[in-house]
Order: C-alpha cells, then structure tokens, then sequence
C-alpha cells in the first residue's frame, strides 16, 4: 500500500499552473525522487504535501489521512519531515536545541507544566535531549552539540536539517536537494546516510539536481517540467526517455 | 567563576532584602518599590520581543487593564471590595485575554506592521478609559483597597510593597527562567529565528505566539494591580506611551532576550526615573535658592526625562547595540560580521 498518494493534483498562483495534475504515489520503504528543471515545480509539490500551500485542486493522501488543508505542524505531526532546499535551520540556537525543537510534535508539555517544571517536564526534557543526543551521534555532530548552527560549515548544517527533521520520527521524510552546495565525498557520505535513515524505516521522497546521487539511490524517479510529470519509472528507465533528455538538453540534442 | 555565578544572586537577593533597614528613607523605598514595577513590566515586554520576535509597542495598555481591573473591582466606585490577592490572579487573567484580543488579529504582522498594530492598542486604551464614564474618566479611580496581610494593613508604607515586588519579582524569574530552557521556550525562539521552519518543526505558531502575548500581557496584569494598591488610585494618564517608551527602552539598554540583562535595564531606567531625577531636581533647586539663582531654584530635571532615554537609547545603538548584558544570542546577531566565521560554501 502506498505511504503518501497525490492524486491529480493541480496548484495555480493566478494564472500560472505550477503543477498540473500530478498523480504519484511513494510505497512504504522506498527511496522515490523527483527530478527536473530549474522551476519545474518540485519544491511547490513539497510546499503542498507539507502544507504551506493548499492544491488548487486534486487530494494528497498519507496513510488513509487526507492532508489536503491541514497546516504545517500538523502534518509533522502526522509523520511527514522535510529539509528545505535553502537550509533553514535556527541559526541562533545551538545544534542540540535544533533537534531538539524538531521533536516539539512528539511533546505534550504546557505552559504551566514549563513554567513550573513539572517532574512529567522535566522527564519528558530529560528523554527529548536523550535522544536528540543520540541523534547527533548517529550524524557524528556529537561534537558540535552546544555551537550555534549558524557556526557550522555548510555540509554539517545540512546533516544537522536532517537530523532535526527526522527527531520528530517521521515516517516519511522529504529532503529537498540535501546534495546542493556539497563536495563529492560529501556527496557519497549524503548517499550512505539516506540508505541507512530508509533503513532505519522511514521512507524517503527525494529532490535532487545530481544525477549521480539520484540514480544511484532511487528505486523510482518522478520527472516534473513545468509543472506537469514527463516521465517515470526506474532511473534506467528514466535515462533513456527521450522526453527527459529533452527537457534537460532542448530539443534536437 | 562559576562560584561566582552562583553566589552573585544569592548576595544580591540578601542585599535587596536588607535594603529597607539600611536606607529609612521612605520615599527612596517608595522609588525602588515602583522600579520593582518596571521590573514586571520589562520581563512580561522580554517574553513578546525578547524571545518570540514580535516587536509589540504600546505594552502599558496591559498594565492599564490590570490597574484598572483591579480598580473596579476593589474600589468605592462599583462598591465592590475582592481582596487583593486574589486579584493579582484575577487581573493576570483579564490583562492575559486582552494580549490574546490583541494578539489574534496580528498574527500575520511581523515587526513594523506588527509595531503599529501595537502602538495603535497603546494608544487607544488609555483614551477609552479616559473618555467613558464608568471608568472614572480623567480623573480615574479614587480610593481603591489597599493589601493587608493577615491583620497587617499595607496602607502607604513604602516597605512592604517593597518586598512584595521583591517576592513577585523571584517568582517570575524562576517561572521565566523555567520557561526559557523548556518545550515552549524553545518554540518561541524557534519562531524568533524562522517562523516557517518552526511550524515545520511542529510547532503550533498561532498558538505559540499567542501564548507569549498572553504570558507578557499577565505579567504587566500584575504589575498594574501592584501598581494601583501602592497608590490606591489610577488615572489614565499613567499609561501613555511614554510608559511603553519606557519599558522598551529598559528592554533595549539591559539586552534583549537576556533575564539577567532585562533586570539590570529595568532596574537603572527605573532608578533614573523613580528617584535620580526627582532628587537630582531637589538638590539643584536648593543649591539654586543658596546661590539666590532664579534659574536653578526653579529647574524640574523630571522635564528632560525622555530628553535622557533618548540620549540613553542613542548612545546605546551607537556603542552597544546588544545592550548591557546580552544574551549571547544577540551579541552575536549585532556583531556577526566581526566575531565569527563566515562558514565556506564548502569545506
């Protein structure tokens, strides 16, 4: 059964369509990408899965839930994560804190249980900072636990977005091109990672600009441009569309 | 040093508590009492602007509502008397729905807009309570009950409203400090920094800035009733926005976002006010009649005073801009460029 089913999707701002009728669907356990041009609507799809838009038309299913509407934190609630394409981490708080904020829809403290630290709070604090630590230790920023993030270099702070996302135990985890702006090794520490996190059991829908990455990893690929799907299927399959190849190289390449 | 850290508050809190039976004066008592009241009022502005981010003018309108509730509430003017220390709860609550009324419709304003919304409640609470009849109109509420203690009478001693601020004071600053380094602590800076990021995070944003509105506008709820049984009187004209001036520019000298920093703020701006000028005021005029000069017998330095903040919040800008005591937070927003490292592209 599919984890999260869009179908036929559509987003218009006034007279443009940023996604036309967009029907996908991510099985449970897999790593599922969505690739294409510049501006071919990917991180709207993201934007309307997480909730900061509302499809103009169409639903978005995730498990039997119907998210269409539903605001962001309570779609991190229901057990979708993100990174976003332009890290957006809390620059001004440590590393720890981060992750520590991104389990908040896995908390049930109140004010008055803060405000007057409550043995349930100060429990409940104790097991987030627990497994917020363990969670850095799995991304090997144990050592920069308590520096601010905005202190860190870029590579770090995108593991630190992920591991932030993924304190909320997501069970599925949407990374918006968690590749730009780092190196090669880089890059093939990131491909590891995302193997190990589906293997941990959280399923993965994947933008990504770096073929290599995308092809090595994905068990199926979406091809957006202009907002409407050209292609899909396994990345061989994808490859050798002509209809990839064009919107990529331009016609008569 | 961190012997130091922990002894610092333990001896000031000893020296605040022995400050009556050192200084008999009851007007200096009377000024460190009021200065507890900017106290209030500075950490209940720090939740709002401090943590969260929302640059809310016009916070003495909170104060207003608590003064004023607790004025109608145990006055002559309704001929109702509930007793003062429920209504330091009761007006908490009043004030803390006022900052959600206030709150709801300017949640999606962020900083200059949300800086008028605020400035514009500021200004018209104290005009309505100028202008309607049954809130006493310029002339406010006379005669409003004043504290008593099992049989003892608060009355118009100075000292024992001074150590009631002193007690509130601790009490907010543990709750504060609780707050801080908790789930909704963590929430409003979380906002503070990106607000989008933050509700993917989970967080309940209406929600959470909401509940900052509210938390600051109780605590100036509390502020106001403290503020009426010292004086067993308000006016409207108490709560201008010069009073919002004033708690800002405490906010801003002390530091932002820094409890420790917020106490030291509100505490100089405080004394500067409550009993700096007046004195200073006392001694010019009487130096001025020694020396027969018209000019100085007659001076009011209590004139000058936002002349002085002004001076006090410029030079701040210009020389210190995190303020006194910073939360490391801020220090480091306002000196990015030179303290710290631009991280590469990549490494």
């Amino acid at each position: 059964m599919a984890l999260l089913s869009l179908q036929s999707v559509n987003k218009n701002f006034g007279g443009l369509a940023a996604v036309k009728d967009l029907t996908l669907s991510v099985e449970t356990g897999a790593i599922v990408s969505l690739i294409g041009p510049n501006g071919a609507g990917k991180s709207t799809v993201f934007n309307l899965i997480t909730g900061i838009y509302t499809p103009t038309s169409g639903t978005i299913v995730f498990e039997d839930r119907t998210l269409n509407g539903l605001r962001p934190d309570l779609v991190t609630a229901a057990g979708i994560a993100r990174t976003f394409q332009n890290i957006r981490l809390f620059s001004f708080m440590s590393v720890l804190e981060n992750v520590m904020v991104g389990r908040n829809s896995r908390m049930h403290a109140t004010i008055a249980d803060s405000a007057l630290r409550t043995p349930r709070a100060t429990r409940e604090d104790r097991r987030v900072e627990r497994a917020a630590r363990e969670l850095l230790d799995f991304f090997g920023l144990t050592a920069h636990a308590s520096e601010w993030a905005r202190n860190l270099p870029y590579g770090m702070q995108r593991r630190v977005e992920i591991a932030r996302a993924l304190a909320s135990e997501p069970r599925l985890l949407l990374l918006d091109e968690p590749a730009a702006g780092t190196n090669p090794a880089e890059k093939q520490a990131l491909m590891r990672l995302v193997q190990s996190i589906r293997d941990r059991g959280v399923t993965i829908l994947l933008i990504e600009h770096d073929m290599r990455l995308v092809m090595g990893i994905s068990e199926f690929v979406h091809v957006l441009d202009y907002g409407e799907e050209i292609a899909r299927g396994t990345p061989d399959q994808v490859r050798r569309d002509h209809r990839v190849i064009e919107a990529y190289l331009g016609k008569g390449a | 040093m961190s012997m130091m850290k922990r002894l610092l508050p333990i001896a000031c809190g000893v020296f605040l508590l022995l400050v009556p039976l050192i200084d008999k004066n009851s007007s200096h008592i009377s000024a460190y009492a009021d200065t507890g009241g900017l106290v209030l009022l500075a950490f209940g502005l720090n939740i709002i602007v401090g943590y969260t981010g929302l640059l809310a003018l016009g916070f003495a309108a909170f104060f207003a509502i608590g003064a004023y509730t607790y004025g109608f509430l145990a006055s002559p003017l309704l001929g109702i008397h509930i007793n003062f220390w429920p209504m330091l709860l009761v007006s908490a609550a009043v004030a803390a729905v006022f900052g959600l009324v206030l709150g709801a419709p300017t949640l999606r304003l962020r900083g200059d807009y949300l800086a008028i919304v605020t400035l514009g409640f500021g200004e018209i609470v104290p005009q309505v309570l100028q202008n309607l009849k049954w809130t006493g109109g310029p002339d406010g509420i006379a005669a409003i009950d004043q504290p008593r203690l099992f049989s003892y009478a608060f009355g118009f001693n100075p000292v024992p409203y001074y150590y009631l601020y002193l007690a509130i004071i601790a009490i907010a600053l543990l709750l504060l400090n609780n707050l801080r380094y908790s789930r909704i602590g963590r929430s409003w800076m979380a906002i503070r920094e990106d607000e989008l990021a933050a509700s993917h995070m989970g967080i309940n944003t209406t929600g959470a800035k909401l509940a900052a509105f509210s938390m600051g506008a109780a605590l100036a709820g509390v502020a106001g009733v403290l503020f009426a049984a010292k004086l067993s009187t308000v006016s409207p004209s108490g709560f201008d926005f010069n009073m919002s001036v004033m708690i800002l520019a405490a906010l801003v000298l002390g530091g932002m976002g820094n409890l420790t920093g917020v106490l030291t703020g509100a505490v100089i701006i405080g004394l500067l006010n409550f009993l700096i000028l007046p004195q200073a005021t006392n001694w010019m005029q009487a130096f001025g009649q020694l020396v027969h000069s018209n000019a100085l017998a007659n001076v009011d330095l209590n004139q000058y005073r936002f002349l002085l903040y002004g001076m006090i919040l410029v030079l701040v800008m210009l020389f210190r801009p995190e303020g006194l005591i910073p939360s490391a937070v801020r220090r480091a927003e306002l000196h990015a460029e030179q303290d710290i490292a631009i991280p590469e592209a990549a490494h």
